[in-house]
């Protein structure tokens, strides 16, 4: 037991970070320094949960009688968190649709998510897989009806919550249904039972196949696939923008994360006669998932509904990753979350940005950035175009790396996947290049409000666009450190 | 063969242009605390743009000086590992072909960076002028483009030539967009303008490059073990030369086929249409009358000018040099295209009424030269067809230049509307007749020998489907002078219309962009020998390995 907690050392250590958090806001009297403070503790307890993780040993083990393992991939994507959760601090920080007097309540819940999502990347069990969903998913509710008195906010809210509740039932079907077939929750011991599983016996293989597709409702739901996207660009639009910028990366990450262990170690590779054809029906989501997103977002006229599109056609890139299920492809997958986190977070921060300047977030109200606000909608660009995969920014690198792992598995169906993975760049440029022409091509419309932008704001995007930039031309660095953590344990 | 760096010239020429976005950007930082009026700011850019191109202009004198025409192999190469994970170098180096297109880049982008100075000469202060606005940006993102058109053409490594082949497109999709014409609805109800031809552009570029990203990654993994330049030995490689030489061994040729279609042709064709949207063959050339039309001048001389070469550039150096033996099999469909191109660019010029979209129209079927030419698989079809690179290079930006001349004036370019406007602006009759006798092909002028080259190299082919080919094609010399001399007679003979009686005559700016181009012009109609020297042992050795002599 001791030595299983000390694998849990940094959710431990973001644990009594919640705690903290949690005193400070009963106990500090002084609203106005509160808030100085929170955000301090706030990053000590990341720092420091960072500094656990980077001296934790390098070895891959389970821990908790094999409820979790703590492996390289888990340790990638716990890092990645913290980015996420440092930069989700900040724009909370910085927000005003995040009520001065509630700063702590936002964080408290933030850190309760990134907790889940910790797990979640590290659940080797099916019912640890569940809880670890569920342990994301409520705070999140919360989160996304965290402005009260906005309708749409209170919207987003509902829409989440039906939706999430639908998705984990069906999950926890698919799961019953898999614990009923293999006798056990364990995904090591579900993947050898599957191998051994009498097919003889009629209807085994409808069983699987129900099983399976049930299973990958909870995931598809967290990483916004089709078809369990519908509540993105509603809670995207209703839901407070940090969170958002938050989810966008956060629990999305998190939910591959879980796909691909729940796939690669639950049923492994799909040899065998009897072997059900995952990369397929992932494969087949991914398209349907990219092409969705993409086409839809052309005619979104609210940049937060735009980018919750495109946040869902890029789950689809990353989804065919998963689908290729080389250790060369989920490699690419984790680069491109790397770089994703960078550019995607920084949309947000642009979108926060316009938002305290002009109080809307329309297509319209970014028409004549360019000459307002060069700064801005500079990186606004570079962030767009990064999402968009053009080089020379990271998300071309993160492309890149995509369909070679594609192109590498030589088989008719990825090189089809791959044809209309690369097609869907070119639509997406289509509907990113509405906002792009709105800040730079068009005249401002009116006056536009010369309301300063916070400098927390203006700091997340300058620092947002340097991995960006230099991602797309110098990306040894990251791919050496991703090489070193992704094996996966099985 | 290995090429070790044995100079870093070519690195330099490739980033002055960065090196001046540098110091843009310097200025634009210490603005704040030095309180650079905007003014200053402007002309600081101006300035500093220009000296970046000239400097980038000596260096392309220095690399011609240097460069041995006798030599089939790369020169000037410099070579490092770049991206150790995926075997990507960074690996620059010059033959014939690519310092050809060196050579008439630095000096197509000197001449549209001085179109691009409100200075040297009077400007119409009544109508906003593209070359006043937002300056610093504009000259970033011209600066970016060179060093996009030079890194193409001087890329040696696949992915770094990709990397550069995209690089051109975001900086080509804001200066049409923010500098070009502003939307406006036609009499048809369609809304055109710099914003749409922009986006159009951007899109047709990109889904073809996309395409060729598949091609890309899809060569690499068939690719054979090779040698990083620090003496790794990897799996595969990006390595241009070594591809080219895996190709000739038939590494390529008995890879699994892609598709139930075999390895090569898929790659070929993947390939191709990422260059032929650029360069641009029929049916992808929809995008081109739309972005030259609303660019600014500088940036349709460009354009016209080095744009559609890369795209030329790409066919020659991958489809042919690395896929020979498709490029035999596809041969006579690209001649058939080519004439396509020569055939229709010609018949809708004779439809046009605005002087610009006449141009831009001339461009497509001037291409189809090159792309009959390169079919035609001759010596002879080879030079013309490279030679017709560069004379097109040179003639169309003048054609541009005149267009804008024009337009900054008159602000309107219908064609129509002008007349006799030769005993009013002589000067400027006189350049723009220079210009469209160059681009009809008269001889003693550079038009003429690409042309004459082309005919002579199709009929000298082996195969005579060719003959056929060329004999349909040569009407369009007759089409071609017709909407030319056409165009002259409509804006500059007959009577003078009173209403331009304000326009001028040639300014010294315009000068320095026109005179250089028609001397070139007049130059190589007389002596073509410079660009031959350049280029011509670099194509039969290419000629030779795609007909099976080595």
């Amino acid at each position: 037991m001791t030595d299983s907690l000390v694998r849990i050392l940094p959710e431990i250590v973001l644990l009594a970070g919640v705690f903290a958090l949690l005193a400070l806001d009963l106990l500090w009297k002084n609203e106005a320094s509160r808030r100085t403070a929170l955000l301090v503790v706030s990053v000590i307890s990341l720092l420091a949960a960072a500094g656990v993780l980077a001296g934790s040993s390098a070895d891959d083990v389970a821990a908790f009688s094999g409820m979790i393992a703590v492996d390289g991939f888990a340790r990638f994507f716990m890092a990645l968190f913290l980015v996420v959760a440092f930069f989700g601090v900040f724009l909370g920080y910085a927000s005003d649709e995040i009520p001065h007097e509630r700063f702590g309540e936002f964080l408290i819940l933030l850190f309760c998510v990134t907790l889940g999502l910790f797990f979640l990347s590290k659940a080797q069990n099916l019912l640890m897989i569940y809880l670890s969903i569920e342990l994301v998913s409520i705070p999140s509710y919360i989160l996304a009806g965290f402005r009260r008195g906005d309708r749409r906010s209170s919207e987003a809210a509902l829409k989440y919550v039906i939706y999430g509740a639908a998705a984990s039932g069906l999950m926890l079907y698919g799961f019953s249904l898999l614990y009923g077939l293999t006798g056990s929750m364990d995904l090591a011991k579900v993947a050898h039972a599957l191998q051994s599983l009498n097919t003889a016996t009629p209807g085994t293989h409808l069983v699987m196949a129900v099983a399976v597709i049930f299973s990958l409702a909870g995931f598809c739901y967290k990483a916004a696939a089709v078809p369990f996207h519908m509540w993105c660009p509603d809670v995207y639009e209703g839901a407070p923008t940090p969170f958002v910028a938050f989810l966008s990366v956060g629990p999305k990450a998190a939910g591959l994360a879980a796909l691909a262990r729940f796939l690669l170690v639950g049923y492994g590779p799909p040899t065998g006669a009897h072997a059900l054809p995952w990369p397929v029906i992932i494969g087949i989501l991914s398209v349907a998932t990219m092409t969705l997103g993409n086409v839809v977002a052309i005619a979104q006229n609210n940049v937060k509904r735009l980018l919750a599109y495109s946040s869902i056609a890029h789950a689809g890139y990353l989804l065919l990753g998963i689908a290729v299920g080389t250790s060369e492809a989920l490699q690419a997958v984790m680069m491109y979350l790397g770089i994703y986190l960078a550019m995607n977070m920084g949309a947000f921060a642009a979108v926060m940005a316009v938002r305290s300047m002009t109080g809307s977030e329309d297509i319209s109200a970014y028409k004549g950035l360019g000459a307002q606000k060069p700064f801005m909608a500079v990186m606004m660009a570079i962030f767009l175009f990064s999402l968009t995969g053009v080089p020379p920014f990271g998300g071309f690198i993160g492309k890149f790396y995509l369909f070679a792992a594609v192109i590498h598995a030589h088989t008719t169906f990825f090189y089809v996947l791959a044809l209309i993975g690369v097609l869907n760049s070119a639509i997406s440029l289509y509907a990113y290049a509405r906002v792009l022409r709105a800040m730079f091509l068009d005249g401002p419309e009116g006056e536009v409000s010369a309301a300063p932008v916070t400098r927390v704001i203006t700091a997340v995007l300058a620092i947002l666009a340097v991995p960006t930039v230099i991602l797309g031309i110098w990306w040894s660095p990251l791919i050496a450190a991703i090489e070193r953590s992704s094996s996966l344990l099985h | 063969m290995v090429y070790a760096t044995n100079s870093t010239l070519l690195t330099w020429l490739i980033f002055t242009p960065v090196l001046g976005i540098g110091a843009i950007l310097a200025l634009l930082a210490l603005r704040p605390v030095a309180k650079f009026s905007q003014e200053m700011i402007d002309q600081a850019s101006r300035a500093i743009g220009l000296t970046a191109t000239i400097i980038a202009s000596l260096l392309g004198i220095v690399l011609w000086r240097g460069f041995d025409g006798g030599s089939t192999g790369l020169q000037f190469v410099h070579h490092f590992v770049w991206i150790r994970d995926f075997n990507i170098e960074f690996f620059v180096g010059v033959d014939g072909l690519s310092i050809s297109m060196v050579i008439l880049t630095v000096f197509v982008f000197l001449a549209a960076m001085i179109a691009s100075l409100p200075w040297f000469g009077k400007l119409d202060d009544h109508h906003p002028h593209f070359s006043k606005k937002r300056v610093p940006g504009y000259m970033i993102l011209f600066l970016l483009l060179e060093t996009g058109v030079l890194g193409t053409f001087c890329a040696q490594d696949f992915f770094l030539f990709y990397v550069f082949w995209e690089l051109m497109l975001l900086p080509m999709y804001f200066l049409i967009g923010i500098w070009g014409a502003p939307t406006r609805t036609e009499s048809d109800g369609r809304v055109r303008g710099g914003p749409y031809a922009a986006i159009k552009f951007f899109l047709y570029t990109l889904a073809g490059s996309v395409v060729m990203l598949l091609a890309l990654i899809a060569v690499y993994y068939t690719s054979g073990p090779s040698k990083l330049i620090d003496g790794t030995v990897t799996a595969h490689t990006f390595n241009i030369v070594n591809l080219i030489e895996m190709s000739r061994a038939g590494v390529f040729a008995a890879a699994a086929p892609i598709l139930g279609m075999q390895f090569t042709k898929v790659i070929f064709v993947a390939l191709f249409l990422g260059f032929s949207i650029k360069v641009p063959m029929f049916p992808f050339h929809t995008w081109l009358p739309d972005a030259h039309v609303d660019a600014p001048t500088p940036i349709s001389v460009i354009l016209a000018g080095i744009l559609l070469k890369t795209g030329m550039y790409g066919i020659l150096r991958f489809n042919m040099q690395f896929l020979p033996d498709v490029l035999t099999w596809a041969a006579v469909a690209i001649g058939v295209l080519g004439v396509i191109n020569i055939m229709y660019g010609a018949f809708v010029c004779l439809a046009q009424k605005d002087l610009k979209k006449l141009i831009a129209y001339s461009s497509v079927s001037h291409m189809g030269f090159c792309l009959l030419g390169l079919a035609a698989l001759t010596p002879q079809g080879l030079s013309g067809c490279v030679f017709q690179m560069v004379s097109h290079g040179v003639i169309s930006p003048m054609l541009f230049l005149v267009a804008g001349v024009i337009y900054d004036r008159a602000h309107t370019r219908d064609i129509e509307g002008f007349g006799g406007l030769a005993t009013h602006v002589p000067e400027y009759a006189a350049m723009t007749g220079l210009a469209f006798m160059a681009s009809l092909g008269l001889p003693g002028l550079a038009g003429f020998v690409g042309e004459v080259l082309v005919w002579i190299g199709g009929f000298g082919s082996t195969d005579t489907t060719f003959r056929w080919l060329v004999v349909v094609a040569i009407p369009a010399v007759i089409l071609t002078a017709g909407y030319y001399l056409w165009t002259m007679q409509r804006m500059f003979l007959g009577s003078f219309k009173e209403k331009w009686s304000h326009i001028w005559d040639l300014t010294w700016r315009e000068r320095m962009t026109l005179y250089p181009l028609a001397i070139v012009t007049v130059i190589l109609g007389f002596w073509p020998a410079p660009v031959f020297d350049l280029v011509n042992t670099t194509l039969f050795h290419l000629l030779s390995i795609v007909k099976g002599g080595v």
